[in-house]
């Protein structure tokens, strides 16, 4: 069914189509919308899911938790200080190994207050060891949250699908909405090895001495290791069902180009508008949308970046006396392999101020003007 | 691709308006992306709400600067705001107001139209006599003037989309759709 739909709302649907049984959430602007549909559809019957009213952001991942351990496939969505506010529960449920997925709709962290968009929120909680997918269209948020589920519960590990605040979340777009009895054969229900039960009484999170700690540190590594095929493979099994691939990245006219952007988020659709743009002006760009963040896509962004001989990382972020974080990632990734690229790192977009077609046009006038990055951080759009 | 910049104020239903339309453009197989102002809106504050149509997916997901047309749903605004602002050259502007066109002075490069949608919107019975909702009444002006969608697409979206009232909207929708006729500079 085709339905013009939020971005907020497309969360809601994704929730419902992978028939989540407990959802727990504290409203937070811009995420409010997500979680009074949810309510709604568990009001009206639609949804066969407990729905459990918490006090704090904190309150809500611990009720997903329990739920999780019990063996529930539970939902939840906030932002910025309210992911802050969750940043010691994220950990328990990566490192308890509690496959929860939840959205997080992008919001600059105040101060200065602000409902509008970035990256530093869902960035802050880079290392918490939860699976990020930054989407750049409703469809795509709707479709990964379905595909999260079958990724996260498989491999035991939290997933955040997240969406830029205004850009997607209030946004409506047209979206193909899928059939519940194929997103049922696509995601079977979550069937985990252990599960808290009264019968069979254990607890979880006990004291763990050196002796066992990096073991289960290991053991999580080499899983997230197992997320950049495993996310290919299920993008693919969801191609042939309902003809969208769900990829690690997505790669536009990158073959040929000169310098290539990478991208994340609604500026990454919007990266390749420009790049048209740029191309019918006879400048071979191209654009590298990085949709999976952790665990790092390090195969598809070297087997694609080392092939250009410049690279221009946009961030709607910025690691305060160091650089946009995808740009240190992209650094990261490409150091000491052959070929490497010259790498630019622009900031731009904080605190929701627009990311334009012309915001690209600079960009890419910068990079190709330069043969290596003057500053440290090349600001786009500031008012100095 | 068309863009399309609403003006109203808030509670009127200006973001209602461009998502009933994007409902209906939608309907015809239309691409559509349909947002508010990014932001907070207050009762009776000036607001905006946008809307892209194309025939293939939008990309483009920065804010709409320069629309194609703008629509009114408050007149008071074309004193309070410069609604012409980023306004292509050509774009049509279409006013809810009781006023013939002429009596609106706009540079001579756009195409003025207007519809009394508060009288259709009192006569049907929409709101309140004091805060009329006249969101209905402009699509049915709108879908008239920019010819971008088949009136029963939206009905079809009216009748899906708004809860209160609906068949009393599509009466209104309709009797705006056959009221919106050539305007200044048409």
């Amino acid at each position: 069914m085709r339905k013009v739909i939020m971005g907020n709302h497309a969360l809601s649907y994704g929730a419902m189509l992978s028939r989540a049984q407990v959802i727990a959430a504290y409203p937070i602007t811009p995420q409010t919308q997500v979680v009074e549909l949810l309510s709604e559809m568990c009001a009206d019957g639609i949804l066969n899911a407990k729905f459990i009213k918490v006090e704090s952001e904190h309150s809500a991942m611990a009720a997903c938790l329990g739920a999780s351990l019990a063996g529930a496939r539970t939902f939840t969505a906030t932002s910025a200080q309210g992911l802050a506010l969750m940043h010691e529960m994220l950990h328990w449920a990566a490192g308890g190994r509690m496959p929860v997925v939840m959205g997080n709709i992008n919001r600059a962290l105040a101060p200065g207050w602000s409902i509008w968009t970035d990256q530093n929120d869902s960035l802050s909680e880079r290392d918490t060891g939860w699976i990020q997918f930054y989407c750049s269209s409703n469809q795509e948020v709707l479709d990964t949250v379905i595909q999260a589920y079958k990724v996260s519960e498989k491999l035991m590990i939290p997933s955040m699908i997240i969406l830029d605040a205004f850009a997607l979340s209030h946004t409506y777009e047209v979206v193909e909405i899928p059939e519940q009895e194929k997103v049922d054969a696509y995601l079977p229900p979550f069937n985990p090895p252990f599960r808290l039960t009264p019968e069979d009484p254990h607890a979880f999170g006990g004291l763990t001495s050196p002796d066992h700690y990096m073991e289960l540190r290991y053991k999580l590594q080499k899983d997230m290791e197992k997320v950049p095929d495993l996310v290919e493979e299920t993008g693919r099994e969801y191609e042939k069902m309902f003809g969208r691939y769900l990829g690690q990245v997505e790669e536009y006219l990158c073959a040929d180009a000169e310098l290539v952007f990478v991208t994340s988020g609604t500026a990454g659709y919007t990266a390749r508008v420009a790049v048209d743009e740029l191309r019918e002006k006879g400048l071979k760009v191209g654009n590298l949308r990085i949709k999976l963040f952790r665990p790092f896509p390090f195969k598809k962004v070297r087997e694609i970046l080392t092939r250009v001989p410049k690279v221009a990382v946009l961030d709607r972020n910025l690691s305060y006396g160091h650089h946009g974080i995808f740009y240190q990632e992209v650094k990261s990734a490409l150091y000491g392999q052959p070929n490497q690229p010259v790498i630019f790192g622009f900031v731009a977009g904080l605190g929701g101020r627009d990311i334009t077609r012309e915001s690209f046009k600079e960009i890419a006038d910068y990079a190709l003007k330069h043969d290596r990055a003057e500053e440290e951080i090349v600001w786009i759009g500031v008012k100095k | 691709m068309i863009e399309i910049r609403f003006h109203g104020r808030g509670g009127q239903g200006t973001v209602v308006a461009s998502k009933i339309l994007a409902d209906a453009l939608a309907k015809e197989g239309n691409f559509v992306q349909a947002y508010p102002e990014f932001g907070v809106e207050r009762r009776g504050a000036p607001v905006f709400a946008f809307i892209r149509i194309d025939n293939k997916p939008i990309y483009d997901k920065s804010k709409i600067y320069n629309p194609d047309h703008v629509v009114v749903l408050d007149p008071t605004l074309v004193e309070a705001i410069d609604v012409t602002e980023g306004l292509k050259d050509g774009g049509f502007i279409i006013i809810n107001s009781p006023k013939k066109p002429e009596e609106f002075r706009f540079p001579d490069k756009f195409k003025v139209f207007t519809i009394d949608a508060t009288a259709i919107a009192v006569k049907h019975k929409l709101g309140t006599l004091a805060a009329p909702i006249v969101n209905t009444a402009i699509t049915g002006a709108v879908t008239r003037i920019l010819n971008l969608t088949k009136l029963e697409s939206l009905v079809e979206a009216i009748r899906e989309g708004v809860p209160l009232k609906p068949e009393d909207n599509v009466k209104a929708a309709i009797e705006a759709y056959e009221l919106a006729l050539g305007g200044k500079n048409a």
